[in-house]
């Protein structure tokens, strides 16, 4: 075992050693690593490769900001490409592989890009690639492709489950740093609904990353007593491994909890991570800061880091970059890495400080006025080139150099509604704006207050004023005592002067010349300057790079960094994986399923199943000997012509209108005539929408004079529910009606067919006359079937033929179509599905969805004449726009082939005989068509132009995109009984 | 977004349908002589201010009640939310 | 400066010192011929087809931020012209006819990428819509396919169809739809139209219209009094707020619709997918990330932001669809101001003010018509008659009942 850049101490338990592999070969590490950290302890310091140049990189930051250290983690469909390894939580036997480079990460052809890198600025692709124009999908984009991209998917399922939950609470603590864990107390004493939400695996923040935050005490040990008490309460719940990544409207944050990312695989059952959606009064951002670099010359070599990092490596994790490091710093935080590397023996070969007036130590060498202007080391640092104060340069051999460019706060929060933060010139970072947001504060770091004191402080300060909101009363608990030292910082982002790149965001590979070439090409807008150079837009969202680009734009521009502006601050705060905004709702269970009454009866009898918005109906019932679904679906079709069929329509949607004023307030929500519709009576009811286009059709049914039940079609069960309680609370606010859904509460079965009175005759209770003279067409009522069974039976056929409707509460519907099926035996009873059905209606001259898709008007429809001119109905005035008056418009007919072998496709065009076929000569389109065992051809519904005075026409159906045609002639829609005389027997 | 129920309290957004303009409620008078103008102005004129809005919300995944909520279009700020019935009949449509 | 691979090499050796503004920063004139409100896609391919094609000069385009900050730089970038209604399909598809001689035309490459679009389809009655749709599409000279379940499964493999809640039956695939890099589509109008004497005049709002006896004769502005003979407008998303300065009042809604990338990946999805049971379309950027939408959000807004039902809405439909991509990461999710019309189609026309025209109303639909619409839009300034291929998209086509409906929704624009 060789963890030849192990140091003492740190947070990992050594008595658990993990083994793992990074590009196929195998380490050792200690529980509590990250693979960053156990890279590093094996003295790994290559781990990626950048997007556009290929350029070796190392580990930039301990932390959710890492833009290089990217590797595909673990293998076959769980492979996740692009995770952090500065996050990725080992785990014994982690399987890691290094991305985006070919061969291998020490050798990777693509490198060749950096070779070319000075024909490669920034935005050069909007320049060229244009000649021949065929060649960019054939030749250069298909290129581009394969070298850009990061990570590879494993392009299998993903194996592992996600779920949702939903969490409220008083108040939302974002961060555990010293900041939150006050925070925390103070609410949690309180005894506030609390959630502290850590992205870390362990609470602490930088508390667990420092030495001497805290004077009397070690600050890892302060906080796990915090976490402990916190524990304890039960009031306060602790969601570590859960970052929460955007605020929405009212208080609602997205959080994901990372439940078993740290596992091998998920335990059984369990969630690899859960999307929380939390829903606080109030919430405070304690999410601290994040360090930025400065750019010089070579900045991107492995071992190049960010310093306060290589501290949180050392502290924290016993690990450092190399045993011999440099310090480059603007301000006094770069001191601490030096001491606290110092201290763990590592050797800092010197601490560079660009201000003149930095301060001096008697454990390392200080340059102060000195920068470092460039560095060496094809895959890792070998040395850099520092320009001392008199302006001679100094070659310092050292293996890792830590940058300490000052501290960001982390805003992204505060920024999610559109919020901009304000600058503050203490700290040369942008800070959240104050009091903008009510429901979110700031504390600690997150809100600009970088001594531990001040955030402590701040944390329970900010406590006390968001829970005195929701009256309740908060003290501040005793706080350790903690260091309190001031920002001394001079601004300082890149290094001028030099010939070479100096990057700015090392992940997309834009460097300072990039940012200047943009401003130079007019791209001047920090979004112009972002969107042109890709600054920013790689996984880590810029959060080290954008801030030195600012700046130098800023200087480019002859403005303030703040005037510049930033970037918008979009959610995520850090990436999410799809799968958990997705939770449980995939493959079969993506949407529920609606089975009808009749569904397990069916599943017995084989039937075959179709989905019908989210219903699963019987699309036919295949029996033995039938090998294609139309020999099942003309036997159905045929047996409804000549005897009787039954058919499950629970699924269409019910409503009951009762009132004095029910028959008023149909009158309104249909075009035709209901007030006069006798009790005991089924009217068809055609439904505009406002605009005069037909919205839905169905039936009334009148069962007493304050009692009517209106059907709908499947699909707009809802909408038309939706419809009339809007007319009814909205619009006619004055009329005594109530409506209910109750689509759910009733079986219903269409039983239709020359047999169907006699079948059904056998289960309707002696008491009620069925007869044709007794129960006439469109006759409704309740009656009782099966002795005392109570049921609506309604004589309404869709089919053409003699026909009922019977309803039964839902729980009797299975045993309702079993009685009839058995009770239909000596008819030959067929069940009949979804398929039938449409054969059927379409036979019959029926419109159904593919006529009543939104695009109809009554008149289109053969029902002009339907729309009263006598009352106020829904629809009535704007029908009487002249586009919806035309003469010239589409009317629904019927069509047969010439050639009666010929099929009909629904949605073929109809042409003129002897016209071309193209837009101009358009004369409509087939909107249903099925074979008809009745006529014994293809038929078809169609809405042609003129197409009412146009009957005996021939006219050519074609479907250029089927490469068909054929000639079909014009028809009445009734292919069946016009005269509607067998409905009447 | 959380709309504040007046008979249930806070409920998600989710839980609501979106109409539009709570103008759509001003349903012109259908006999009168301009009602073609009158229908087609009510239809397709909506108010579309940045700023406050009365708009209309179905409680369809709750008890069935239209609200009229008042809502900023720039910051999704909700002031006010009433009962559309009740609104309804201060307009005077139960007339 | 002529862009080329050759002056690439020259400027690489040199330092790139040579290269000069795409565009530049001019102070505004006293008065224009033309003035284009609003410099995004839109506006500037106006006025880029207003000086090349329709060859008129005195030309600015106002921008009150930054060009191409709208819609043009915040969509999912599909290019198609997949369109039902002879009012739309013959727009759309002398839009893709442009769009296939952009990079030349403008000596910008704007990345237009034909890799087909393919809508699923999940049940008959979809599959008989998209027959109609695609035959239409034929007849009015453009490309469709219809594909069965196995053609689709050969396009795309790693789609659901093992455990999927709603099968996969079918699709329409139109091979000459894809994507287009967006924010380079206002870039290369921007220069182009620089390169004809257009004045790119950003970070200047307009605020208010100075109109005498129903004619235009100029606009107010945050850089003070401009001038004009015309005035175009061409604002998406706030097109009610801009009109309303010269008293109109127009069919539209702004409503919120958002949109995603996730982080980058190597290639992976062939071209443009839409799911047909839910709400979701993808495709995969040359920088590999995967970009993909859904529907709007549904309430009127001007936030330029969402909220978390939809975007869980969206990847619900996306996982359905294609559940590898569950361990993928979401990167970033951002809203774009929709203006949602009344029959969700759009408008190029003049207004009841003489001198003042309308280009709006796209829904979420305006990226894909950018070259038509400015070219259509140029016409109707240029010539004052509406171009061949927009003469439906009237303002007051709700008066007269000749609403263009692809949907079939109404008068419902969170519908459209």
């Amino acid at each position: 075992m060789s963890q030849k850049s192990r140091l003492d101490g740190g947070l990992i338990d050594r008595s658990r050693p993990l083994s793992f592999s990074f590009d196929g070969k195998n380490y050792t590490g200690y529980a509590g690593d990250t693979l960053a950290s156990a890279l590093l302890a094996n003295d790994v310091r290559l781990m990626g490769r950048s997007f556009k140049y290929h350029r070796p990189r190392g580990v930039f930051s301990a932390g959710s900001e890492e833009p290089n250290a990217l590797v595909e983690l673990r293998s076959s469909a769980r492979r996740e490409p692009n995770t952090r390894a500065t996050v990725a939580e080992l785990f014994d036997g982690l399987e890691a592989s290094s991305q985006n480079r070919f061969p291998s990460l020490r050798f990777d052809a693509l490198a060749f890009n950096d070779a070319f890198s000075s024909f490669l600025s920034a935005g050069f692709y909007y320049k060229t690639f244009m000649w021949p124009a065929a060649f960019w999908e054939k030749l250069y984009e298909p290129a581009i492709r394969r070298a850009a991209g990061l990570g590879r998917l494993y392009g299998k399922e993903d194996p592992d489950n996600y779920d949702k939950g939903f969490l409220h609470c008083d108040l939302l603590i974002i961060g555990s740093g010293p900041s939150g864990l006050a925070t925390a107390l103070t609410a949690g004493r309180a005894g506030a609904e609390v959630i502290l939400a850590e992205e870390d695996f362990i609470f602490g923040g930088r508390l667990l990353a420092e030495r001497n935050l805290l004077s009397e005490q070690d600050g890892s040990e302060w906080a796990a007593t915090v976490i402990s008490e916190l524990q304890s309460l039960a009031n306060v719940r602790l969601l570590s491994r859960t970052t929460v990544f955007g605020q929405y409207d009212h208080g609602i944050f997205g959080a994901v909890e990372r439940v078993s990312d740290h596992l091998p695989e998920p335990i059984s059952h369990k969630p690899r991570q859960v999307l929380w959606r939390i829903y606080a009064k109030r919430a405070l951002l304690t999410a601290g800061a994040t360090e930025r670099p400065i750019a010089f010359e070579n900045n991107d070599r492995p071992g190049i880091m960010l310093a306060g990092a290589m501290r949180a490596y050392a502290n924290r994790w016993a690990a450092t970059a190399s045993q011999d490091i440099a310090i480059f710093t603007n301000n006094d935080d770069g001191h601490r890495t030096a001491r606290d590397l110092s201290a763990q023996g590592v050797n800092i070969v010197a601490l560079v400080d660009c201000r003149i007036d930095a301060p001096p130590s008697t454990e390392f060498e200080v340059l102060s006025g000195a920068q470092v202007v460039n560095s060496r080391g094809r895959l890792g640092l070998k040395s850099i080139q520092v320009q001392l104060r008199d302006g001679s340069m100094k070659e310092l051999a050292c293996g890792a150099l830590g940058l300490a460019g000052g501290w960001n706060p982390n805003v992204h929060l505060t920024c999610h509604k559109r919020g901009r933060p304000i600058w503050n010139d203490k700290i040369s970072a942008f800070v959240p704006a104050t009091d903008t947001d009510p429901l979110l504060r700031a504390a600690g770091a997150a809100a600009g207050i970088l001594s531990t004191h001040g955030a402590l402080l701040s944390g329970a300060g900010k406590a006390i004023e968001a829970l005195k909101e929701l009256d309740i009363s908060a003290r501040t608990p005793i706080l350790p005592k903690a260091e309190d030292a001031p920002v001394n910082i001079a601004p300082f982002w890149y290094v001028k002067g030099g010939k070479g790149r100096a990057w700015l965001d090392l992940q997309n590979d834009v460097t300072v010349k990039d940012i200047k070439l943009a401003h130079q090409e007019g791209f001047k807008s920090v979004e112009h300057v972002k969107r042109y150079t890709t600054l920013g837009m790689a996984t880590d969202q810029g959060k080290t790079a954008n801030i030195g680009a600012l700046a130098v734009l800023a200087e480019m521009e002859g403005k303030t960094i703040p005037d510049v502006g930033t970037t918008i601050f979009r959610p995520p705060y850090t990436p999410v994986s799809i799968g958990a905004f997705a939770g449980g709702s995939r493959g079969k269970e993506f949407r529920p399923y609606r089975l009808t009454p009749s569904h397990k009866w069916a599943e017995e009898q084989g039937a075959v199943f179709v989905e019908a918005g989210n219903w699963l109906r019987a699309q036919w019932f295949p029996i033995e000997g039938e090998s294609h679904w139309r020999q099942s679906v003309d036997r159905e079709v045929i047996a409804v012509r000549k005897s009787v069929g039954i058919c499950d329509v629970t699924t269409l949607g019910k409503i009951d209108v009762q009132g004095a004023d029910a028959a008023e307030f149909l009158n309104h929500i249909y075009c035709n005539g209901f007030a006069k519709l006798p009790v005991g009576k089924t009217r068809y009811g055609l439904m505009l929408r406002e605009d005069g286009f037909a919205m839905d059709d169905g039936t009334a049914a009148r069962l007493a004079e304050d009692h009517f039940i209106v059907t709908t079609t499947t699909a707009n069960a809802v909408p038309v529910f939706r419809h009339m309680e809007f007319c009814r609370q909205c619009l006619w606010p004055g009329l005594d009606v109530q409506l209910i859904s109750t689509t759910e509460a009733w079986a219903q079965f269409a039983v239709a067919g020359p047999n169907a009175r006699d079948l059904l005759q056998k289960i309707v209770d002696p008491t009620h006359d069925i007869s044709n003279e007794g129960f006439p067409y469109m006759a409704c009522g309740e009656i009782t079937i099966c002795g005392c069974l109570r049921a609506r039976l309604f004589r309404i056929s869709f089919s053409g033929e003699l026909a009922y409707e019977i309803a039964v509460p839902t729980r009797y519907g299975d045993a309702l179509i079993r009685r009839l099926m058995e009770a239909g035996k000596e008819f030959d009873v067929v069940p009949y599905g979804t398929e039938a059905l449409g054969v059927l209606r379409i036979e019959k001259g029926h419109s159904a969805g593919n006529e009543l898709n939104g695009q109809s008007t009554a008149a289109m429809l053969g029902m002009g004449r339907m729309v009263s001119q006598k009352k106020d109905s829904i629809g009535r005035v704007l029908t009487g726009r002249p586009h919806l008056l035309r003469e010239d418009d589409y009317r629904l007919v019927g069509l047969k082939p010439v050639n009666a072998g010929d099929p009909i496709l629904s949605g073929a065009h109809l042409m003129n005989v002897g016209e071309i076929a193209n837009a101009a000569n358009d004369q409509g389109w087939v909107t249903s068509a099925a074979y008809s065992p009745h006529i014994g051809a293809s038929i078809a519904l169609a809405f042609l132009k003129k197409g009412d005075q146009r009957l005996g026409e021939v006219i050519r159906i074609v479907s250029p995109i089927d490469n068909l045609e054929i000639e079909g002639e014009v028809t009445s829609p009734h292919f069946i009984d016009p005269e509607g005389e067998r409905l009447r027997v | 977004m959380i709309i504040n129920h007046p008979l249930l309290g806070p409920r998600d957004a989710q839980e609501f349908v979106y109409l539009g303009d709570a103008s759509l409620i001003d349903r012109p008078d259908a006999s009168g002589e301009t009602a073609l103008d009158d229908f087609h102005d009510y239809l397709y004129l909506r108010d579309n201010p940045a700023g406050s809005h009365k708009e209309l919300w179905f409680h369809e995944q709750g008890d069935r009640s239209w609200l009229v909520v008042t809502r900023d279009t720039r910051t999704h700020e909700i002031t006010h939310v009433e009962l559309a019935f009740e609104y309804a009949k201060r307009r005077g449509r139960d007339k | 400066m002529r862009y080329s691979a050759l002056r690439i090499l020259l400027e690489g050796i040199r330092g790139h010192t040579g290269w000069k503004p795409v565009w530049r920063d001019p102070a505004p004139q006293p008065d224009y011929d033309y003035i284009i409100v609003g410099g995004g896609g839109h506006g500037l391919a106006t006025a880029h087809y207003l000086a090349k094609i329709y060859k008129k000069a005195r030309i600015a385009v106002l921008e009150k931020g930054w060009i191409g900050g709208g819609n043009v730089g915040r969509n999912t970038t599909i290019i198609r012209s997949n369109y039902l209604l002879d009012g739309n399909e013959p727009l759309y598809e002398f839009a893709l006819k442009l769009w296939e001689g952009l990079e030349q035309d403008l000596n910008y490459n704007a990345m237009v990428s034909q890799r087909g679009i393919l809508n699923l389809c999940h049940s008959d009655a979809q599959r008989d819509a998209f027959r109609r749709r695609g035959n239409a599409m034929i007849l009015n000279g453009a490309d469709a396919e219809l594909l069965d379940q196995h053609q689709v499964r050969e396009m795309a493999p790693f789609l659901d169809f093992e455990n999927a809640r709603f099968p996969i039956k079918g699709g329409l695939l139109q091979r000459r739809g894809g994507t287009v890099r967006h924010d380079a589509v206002a870039w290369g109008y921007a220069r182009s139209a620089y390169s004809h004497g257009v004045d790119i005049i950003q970070n200047c709002e307009v605020t208010g219209f100075k109109i005498e006896k129903g004619l235009v004769k100029g606009v107010e502005t945050s850089r003070g009094y401009i001038g004009a003979k015309k005035v175009g407008v061409a604002v998406a998303g706030s097109s009610s707020r801009v009109m309303a300065m010269a008293g109109l009042h127009l069919p539209i809604e702004s409503h919120v619709l958002q949109a995603f990338v996730s982080e980058g990946l190597k290639p992976l999805i062939p071209g443009v997918i839409t799911f047909g049971a839910g709400h979701f379309y993808i495709s995969q950027s040359d920088k590999g990330g995967l970009v993909f939408g859904g529907d709007i959000d549904g309430y009127n807004s001007y936030a330029q932001r969402g909220n978390l039902p939809v975007v869980e809405d969206v990847l619900e439909g996306g996982m359905a669809l294609m559940p590898m991509i569950g361990r993928a990461r979401l990167l970033r999710m951002w809203g774009g101001l929709m203006d949602m019309s009344m029959d969700g189609s759009p408008f190029i026309d003049k207004t009841p003010i003489e001198g003042l025209y309308f280009n709006g109303g796209w829904c979420y639909g305006g990226f894909k018509a950018t070259p038509a619409s400015g070219y259509a839009f140029a016409h109707l300034l240029a010539t004052d008659a509406p171009h061949e291929t927009a003469t439906e998209l009237r303002l007051d086509r709700f008066r007269a009942g000749a609403m263009i409906d692809e949907k079939g929704a109404g008068a419902q624009p969170n519908l459209h």
